[in-house]
């Protein structure tokens, strides 16, 4: 039970302990300020460009980004909240928040989503927002931006744009905010 | 051999809704028989869901995979139009398969028990029986039938229990009204006025017990053959005037005079009851010009309210209810097969990001 409890309700049922801290809060920063400049690079500009931030770890990384992209082009792109707990494949595993909604106002289709996630793990969760997208409309291109790039994918899943390739263990469990990146284990 | 009056004649006197227990219901919790069961937290966490399903009804493609490969089993006993099709509907919204029963063109017309149905049923794979009869107690014998992996709900058993209804009328005043806060469903202040058959009513009893979980003021009006023979234990106000109270109300929730279950003359005449318990239209002229109007349905226009009022009314909220019902039901049927109840031993290690 305190095995299963353990990998259902991280990081409510154990205990998040810190290890080494990776970045600051200045370095996460200057991490989405190169992501924004690639994003306009890479779309030559923001047209038809739209922030999904994912519940609930991409959320605030999102906002930050919608901010520079801002900052860099002058433009407001559309943004997005997206929940992608009732697409994913192990149902039952994990708590499902009331307060993590979705919120996608406007028709992804013709568009380029810019997905943001907080750490890119085995790839379930981005498999389950790919799923998830298909039912705002049908987007031109998907691109995949996170924080931190962990390894151990379980599906053909790669991100477009990286804050920090972190190496880990299987066990070991990389916390993300806006004010520090950390690697850590969650204890009882 | 009980008859199915001699059940509703022992039982229904200890029906009293209130005092719904504040205890959160265990995790994994598989059934929804009453609203006393599912309990005040239970409710709040009902309800919060239900605002994640609400948007997924409002989608462009309401539907999403939550419950592939689940099969839902709706048994009626009893007539339904907008619960039967509104908990098929849910169902389908979350990918689930749906099996529908009733006991017309079925072999309980040979004779075969609700018991051997229910097993025969399972047999087939069934995760979720969504049961009405209308005897009450029925949907507490099914859980004590089937496999303890089987979730059963309770959709109107007699005249004891309709907990969706309950939690989807309390819904709509909290989604309507505008009180607690997003993250907190909250009722409190409201002054609700239940107007009609109390006595036979599982709405009303299931109603009184989710407003007043959520701290809303409850007063039951009706004559006093259409009260129960006791109300001890119901946290209400009780008037036999309508008029006097009428004024005073935020919410006038109007109950359906169910002549299938009057067997006796407990009114007049339908039309003295419209005349002293009707929203008639001079009696809504005097209603708080923001007062909300409720009705489960199915509704007798012209006897409970006047058919103009029901259509023009700007806080009649009938139609609001039917759509949240489905929402609702979705967050039950979730709540119930999804969220907690799959066996983690089937998705290996990790923890899956």
């Amino acid at each position: 039970m305190a095995e299963r409890e353990r990998r259902k309700t991280r990081p409510f049922g154990a205990v998040f302990v810190p290890r080494t801290r990776i970045l600051e809060r200045d370095g996460i920063d200057r991490a989405l300020t190169r992501i924004a400049h690639e994003v306009v690079e890479a779309n030559e500009g923001l047209d038809d460009v739209a922030v999904i931030g994912l519940q609930t770890g991409g959320v605030p990384l999102a906002r930050v980004l919608t901010d520079k992209l801002r900052t860099i082009e002058g433009v407001e792109v559309p943004t997005g909240v997206l929940d992608v707990a009732m697409y994913r494949d192990d149902i039952g595993l994990r708590p499902v928040l009331p307060e993590a909604i979705t919120d996608v106002p406007f028709d992804l289709t013709g568009t380029n989503v810019i997905l943001v996630d907080d750490v890119l793990f085995t790839g379930r969760t981005i498999r389950a927002a790919l799923d998830a997208l298909t039912d705002f409309g049908r987007p031109r291109t998907v691109q995949l931006a996170v924080m931190v790039d962990r390894g151990h994918r379980e599906l053909p899943i790669r991100p477009d744009y990286v804050g920090k390739n972190i190496p880990t263990r299987r066990d070991e469990v990389v916390d993300v905010s806006l004010e520090a990146v950390e690697l850590g284990e969650m204890r009882r | 051999m009980t008859t199915e009056t001699d059940i509703r004649d022992e039982i229904s006197p200890e029906f009293a809704p209130g005092e719904v227990p504040e205890s959160t219901p265990a995790p994994g919790v598989r059934h929804l028989l009453s609203l006393d069961e599912l309990g005040a937290d239970g409710i709040v966490e009902i309800l919060r869901l239900t605002d994640r399903f609400a948007e997924v009804t409002r989608r462009r493609i309401p539907k999403v995979p939550a419950l592939r490969g689940r099969t839902v089993c709706t048994l009626f006993f009893e007539n339904s139009t907008r619960t039967k099709l509104s908990f098929e509907s849910a169902a389908k919204r979350l990918s689930a398969d749906t099996m529908s029963f009733s006991p017309g063109g079925s072999s309980v017309a040979k004779g075969e028990s609700i018991r051997d149905t229910v097993e025969t049923l399972e047999a087939m794979g069934v995760d979720a029986f969504v049961v009405r009869h209308g005897s009450s107690g029925v949907p507490w014998q099914l859980r004590s039938w089937v496999a303890p992996t089987v979730s059963v709900i309770n959709a109107g058993d007699g005249w004891h229990s309709h907990p969706t209804q309950g939690l989807l009328d309390a819904y709509t005043l909290w989604r309507t009204l505008g009180t607690g806060t997003d993250d907190h469903p909250d009722l409190s202040g409201v002054h609700i006025g239940l107007i009609g058959d109390i006595r036979h009513s599982r709405v009303a009893r299931s109603d009184v017990a989710a407003f007043t979980s959520l701290g809303a003021r409850v007063t039951l009006i009706a004559p006093p053959t259409l009260l129960p023979p006791s109300l001890v234990g119901w946290p209400v106000e009780v008037s036999h005037d309508l008029d006097a109270v009428l004024p005073e109300l935020d919410v006038v929730a109007l109950l359906r005079i169910q002549r299938e279950r009057m067997v006796e003359a407990l009114i007049p005449s339908l039309l003295e009851y419209t005349n002293r318990y009707g929203l008639t239209a001079s009696r809504a002229t005097r209603m708080r010009p923001d007062a909300v109007v409720m009705h489960p349905g199915p509704v007798n226009r012209g006897i409970e309210i006047d058919s103009d009022v029901l259509d023009t009314h700007p806080g009649a909220v009938i139609t609001r209810q039917v759509a949240n019902g489905v929402a609702v039901r979705m967050a039950v049927l979730f709540k119930l097969l999804g969220s907690e109840a799959a066996d983690p031993a089937q998705f290996g290690t990790g923890e899956g990001r």
